[in-house]
């Protein structure tokens, strides 16, 4: 909303400054956005007056003019189209300062002297009108300074209102406020009613009470809509940011800023038959105000004649029935439409106006007759006409009801944390306009005027005293609370030590949208369709992640398109699945590896990273939660096939670690080996809680094997069966060596392995370790085919 | 016995000449070995008196005893200067840099979160999750915003049908949170959000926290200190904080919090917006089967990625979503 504030000080003039008065609305809850002078800067401008229009000799578009200036009549040189004698425009003098500090000074334009400039009202920056000269009327008096005379000692102030405060969508409202806060008496304009001259009025049907459960009409005849619109008037337009159309709809506008209540001006010619407010027929079309041609939907509330209808209600009118400088006859509306049918309604048809931001907020529904009383006589003023009777249709069931509100004393200490005495109480409610019924016993019954649709229960108005005393001027106490503790589980790990263990392997956080491009993810988890958004920003961020490895992807790609060659990045955060009627979300944690596997220096050297790298890295992970988990030679398809482990944790599927597919790595522009791996956070964040076992101590035995196996074999299978074998003194088994080679022949390697026994409680004999070594030995042989190597 | 003075001279010059260990040895086992020529010297003893021996043989002793010292002193002087030596071989170049994996580092935006996290769970205050894909009655409806609410043309919700839609902000968890549990609570909700909106200043996702407290006696002014402590202890910084009225259909009173953020050109105060907050709407307890005669609460939400951006100087906010490692690493 914004509005003059020279309008405002009319209705209510605190004595305090302009940016004091902005911060005091600004702490009432109307935050003032920003202000802005209404005019540009300028000096030495004053009203002036062509006497005498000649042509240029020598310059077909150019006039030679001559211009009082109240004390002397100089020569000036005038390119403007409405240049004429009589006409009173803004003169700037020599020696004049206009915005931009452009400065007048004497000049020939094309042979002839000129001294000084007549201006548009671009060119005072009252607007950005560059058509032509800003027209004065004629009483203006010659010889005043233009500032002076528009009154430009006045700022716009933008107030960015919460949607509950439509009542202060208009001076009315906000001057309410200021006079709140200043405890000052707000002066409003004397409303009275409008003797009719005629007997003839509109014929109103309301066939949808629901939505409209107030209309007005009237009719005024023989108005002359060629009549200009009051200079005091179009500014005060203008400075609220509303451009002056004509009589009929700047005093339309008028009111509707002034008191909030919007109306609309109709062309009784162009009604066919009467007035009737019903909902919008299947596939009915109206051409608006702005030109554009809709077609209705069933549930838009429309003004209609007895053929068609002729506005969307309180949105905007039809072109067909407005009016123009021909129209002889107005019928004047003014009406409560309801905020629920009418919400989302402009929306619907991409619009957006002064009429329907007010009604779907609520406006007040007994402002309606007044406003078409001060409508009509301010349009009377200017259009003059003969004003016929108010015609209202009223539905009383359908309109809001008077609310009555029982305010608690000890209620209102409790919520602000302090009593506030009575009085203060009772003078904040009553200028607000609230009005106090009755006094309780234990407070108030305060009855709501009809201009506070947002104030419907006791914490309304508690917030309305909080708000008027002062939110800074209320205490500030701790809160006090039970000291009860909580259950923690000690087996589940934070998702904070995940994220700092990782850390602390190299891994740097990232943190990417949860919608990816679905071209990315089809590559990456081409057998699961993401969920799609119905309305996207853009068509690479459409559809909801079904794994983490789209948005990790494209950083990897930002990063080495900035010369980053080694990235180790991870993150979590949810997946999304449509899981048949019902959507999986769940948190998942995922990372990619490329480049060297330590930062490059003189010790670290230059190896890249490989599969067995992050592997380690998971089984450090692993160990820290306290979990096993398996690695289970795999398929996937964003993965190379051949270097995929899916992983496994007692019997169920947690994730997946592998290299990515040099197709899809080729399809996504990358570079390098990938490395990628993603888990389900749910699944292994719980591990154990630690069980002492008595430590042992009599000696523990070693014996190394080499054996030589085909490469087909998985090591797995090898821990396996010896472990089977070995018996349950077996501590530890351990791979230390793995060696590919033409030695051992075409599709063998040869494995080493260190094998450790120890006895709880003694030391363990040679022939019992000799012979489970030699059972181990024998069973790689039978199961495996195994030799051992010499 | 000339002879003897003669070889522990000729001695103790050998000791003094050796430069090895091995050296020093065998002028051991020359002079005072078995068939050292000192330890010879007792041979001459049995064509000596009686009465002489005694004497004669405490010279000899004498004698094996100086060249002795003068081994042992020699052999130290030898050993620390092999240590020294070894030593000096195996210096290193120690400027070089380590061996090893570099460190990482969180994203700048959980780095606020745990931090905030942390401030708040010290007070009792219990973390919770809620789901991201809500539905429209956590997310609006038992807020206190119907279906026609002007509130919802404020949130640029991101929908996948009419029911279902991208949480717009993190209070929804604050309804889960009350219908899954008892009063008192005492939770702040972390996590992502979602707005259809980017621009220079607006990201589709950003994160919020939300919090909420709900005990028998809670007050506005209760909600004021805990707001403003939070903001001196985050930015541990002794600023001004306001509370500007504002509307938020799911508190009543509702405020705005502004913070002291340096100063307008003529001295004054600027401000600026970091968190919305209120008493908990009678509304919503009644949505959630909670008494609100019996209980009141406060509730806040603040926005992580302002949070952030203040507190480390970032000046765009779309940085923290391209994930530049150059960007990243600042943050560790």
């Amino acid at each position: 909303m914004k509005f003059s504030e020279q309008w405002l000080r009319e209705w209510v003039n605190p004595n305090i400054g302009s940016q004091e008065l902005m911060d005091q609305i600004t702490m009432a809850g109307l935050e003032v956005d920003g202000f802005e002078p209404v005019a540009g800067e300028f000096s030495g401008v004053v009203v002036g007056e062509v006497q005498s229009v000649e042509p240029h000799p020598d310059a077909d578009k150019l006039r030679v003019c001559q211009v009082s200036d109240g004390e002397q009549t100089v020569q000036v040189v005038c390119g403007a189209p409405n240049v004429r004698p009589g006409l009173k425009v803004p003169f700037a003098v020599v020696g004049a300062v206009l915005p931009g500090n452009f400065k007048i000074k004497k000049a020939k334009l094309r042979g002839q002297p000129s001294e000084g400039m007549l201006c548009s009202e671009s060119e005072l920056a009252l607007s950005d009108n560059h058509e032509g000269l800003m027209e004065l009327p004629g009483d203006a008096p010659v010889g005043q300074d233009m500032a002076d005379y528009l009154k430009l000692n006045d700022i716009t102030i933008d107030v960015d209102l919460t949607p509950n405060r439509s009542d202060c969508l208009s001076i009315k409202g906000i001057a309410r406020e200021v006079g709140v806060l200043n405890s000052l008496v707000v002066t409003e304009p004397t409303i009275e009613p409008v003797e009719a001259v005629h007997s003839e009025v509109p014929d109103i049907r309301v066939e949808a009470p629901a939505g409209c459960p107030r209309y007005l009409g009237r009719v005024l005849r023989n108005v002359n809509l060629k009549a200009e619109t009051p200079l005091w008037m179009q500014e005060k337009l203008r400075r609220s940011g509303i451009r002056s159309i004509d009589a009929a709809v700047d005093v339309t506008n008028y009111v509707m800023l002034e008191l909030g209540q919007p109306m609309h001006a109709f062309d009784r010619d162009e009604i066919s038959g009467g007035i009737i407010v019903r909902m919008a027929k299947p596939a009915e079309k109206l051409v608006l105000l702005d030109g554009q041609e809709v077609e209705l939907t069933e549930d838009t509330l429309v003004i209609a004649d007895h053929e068609k209808p002729i506005a969307i209600a309180g949105v905007m009118g039809g072109e067909h029935s407005g009016v123009s400088e021909k129209t002889r006859d107005l019928v004047l509306e003014s009406a409560y439409f309801d905020p629920i049918t009418l919400a989302g309604k402009a929306r619907h048809y991409g619009l957006h106006t002064d009429a329907s931001h007010r009604f779907e907020r609520g406006v007040d529904y007994k402002l309606a007759r007044d406003a078409m009383e001060r409508a009509t006589e301010l349009l009377m003023n200017i259009v003059g006409g003969e004003p016929g009777e108010i015609v209202e249709v009223a539905s009383d069931e359908h309109l809001p009801a008077d609310r009555t509100i029982d305010l608690r004393e000890q209620r209102l200490a409790d919520v602000l944390g302090m009593a506030i005495d009575r009085t203060t109480v009772e003078e904040i409610l009553t200028r607000l306009g609230l009005h106090i019924d009755k006094l309780l016993k234990d407070g108030w019954r305060i009855s709501v005027p009809s201009f506070r649709p947002d104030i419907t229960i006791e914490e309304d108005l508690i917030e309305e005293v909080g708000r008027i005393y002062g939110y800074n001027n209320l205490p500030v106490t701790e809160p006090t609370g039970s000291l009860g503790l909580v259950a923690r589980q000690e087996a589940k790990r934070p998702v904070s030590a995940i994220r700092n263990y990782f850390v602390a392997q190299g891994y740097q956080e990232a943190v990417t949208y949860s919608f990816v491009d679905p071209k990315v993810q089809k590559l990456v988890d081409p057998e699961r369709d993401g969920i799609a958004l119905a309305n996207p920003i853009s068509a690479d961020l459409s559809v909801m992640r079904t794994t983490l490895w789209s948005g990790l992807l494209k950083t990897v790609a930002y990063n080495q398109n900035r010369q980053q060659p080694r990235i180790r990045l991870f993150e979590t955060g949810l997946r999304f699945e449509q899981d048949g009627e019902r959507i999986d979300q769940q948190p998942m944690l995922a990372g990619v590896v490329v480049g060297g596997q330590y930062p490059e220096n003189w010790a670290n050297g230059r190896r890249t990273a490989d599969f067995f790298d992050v592997k380690g890295e998971l089984e450090g992970l692993f160990r820290l939660l306290g979990i096993e988990v398996q690695f289970v030679a795999s398929q996937h398809p964003a993965l190379h096939p051949g270097q995929t482990a899916e992983l496994m944790r007692e019997g169920e599927h947690v994730g997946w670690l592998g290299t990515l597919h040099p197709q899809v790595q080729k399809n996504l522009e990358l570079n390098g080996t990938i490395l990628m791996f993603e888990l389900f956070l749910n699944s292994i964040v719980t591990g154990y809680v630690p069980n002492f076992k008595e430590i042992s101590k009599f000696p523990e035995v070693r014996r190394d094997l080499a054996i030589i196996i085909g490469s087909d074999v998985a090591f797995a299978d090898v821990e396996r069966v010896a472990r089977k074998h070995a018996g349950e003194r077996l501590t530890a088994l351990r791979a230390f060596d793995v060696y590919e080679g033409e030695s051992l022949g075409e599709g063998n390697r040869s494995l080493a392995l260190s094998l450790f026994w120890q006895h709880p409680e003694r030391t363990l004999n040679e022939d019992e370790v000799h012979s489970l070594f030699n059972g181990v030995i024998d069973a790689l042989k039978e199961e495996l085919g195994a030799t051992l190597r010499s | 016995m000339e002879n003897l003075e003669q070889l522990v001279q000729d001695g103790l010059s050998a000791v003094e000449s050796a430069d090895s260990l091995q050296a020093l040895d065998q002028i051991r086992v020359e002079y005072l070995g078995k068939k050292g020529v000192i330890t010879q010297q007792a041979k001459t003893l049995g064509k000596l008196s009686p009465e002489e021996r005694p004497a004669a043989g405490q010279k000899i002793n004498e004698a094996k005893g100086q060249v002795e010292q003068a081994i042992n002193a020699r052999r130290t002087e030898l050993e620390k200067a092999a240590i020294e030596a070894k030593l000096a071989s195996e210096s290193i170049d120690v400027t070089l840099p380590g061996r090893g994996q570099d460190l990482g580092g969180l994203h700048p935006v959980t780095r606020t979160l745990q931090r905030i996290e942390e401030i708040f769970s010290r007070a009792g205050y219990s973390v919770e999750q809620g789901p991201e894909i809500e539905d429209d009655y956590h997310n609006f409806e038992a807020l206190n915003i119907p279906g026609h609410h002007p509130a919802r043309a404020m949130h640029d919700t991101f929908y996948f049908n009419p029911g279902t839609l991208l949480r717009t902000h993190t209070s929804p968890v604050q309804i889960r949170t009350m219908e899954a549990g008892k009063p008192p609570f005492r939770m702040i909700c972390p996590g992502r959000v979602y707005r259809c909106d980017s621009d220079m200043t607006h990201t589709p996702m950003f994160h919020q926290v939300e919090g909420l407290l709900v005990e028998k006696n809670v007050s506005f002014a209760d909600l004021k200190s805990t707001v403003e402590e939070f903001l001196r202890v985050f930015f541990e910084r002794d600023l001004e904080v306001r509370f500007r009225p504002s509307y938020f259909p799911f508190t009543e009173p509702s405020a705005e919090v502004d913070i002291e953020w340096g100063r307008e050109a003529d001295g004054s105060i600027k401000w600026l917006e970091v968190m919305g907050c209120g008493m908990v709407h009678p509304k919503v307890f009644e949505y959630c089967g909670i008494d609100a005669e019996e209980y009141r609460g406060f509730a806040f939400g603040l926005g992580v990625e302002r949070l952030a951006m203040l507190r480390y100087g970032v000046n765009d906010l779309r940085m923290f979503f391209e994930n530049d490692l150059r960007f990243l690493r600042q943050f560790r």
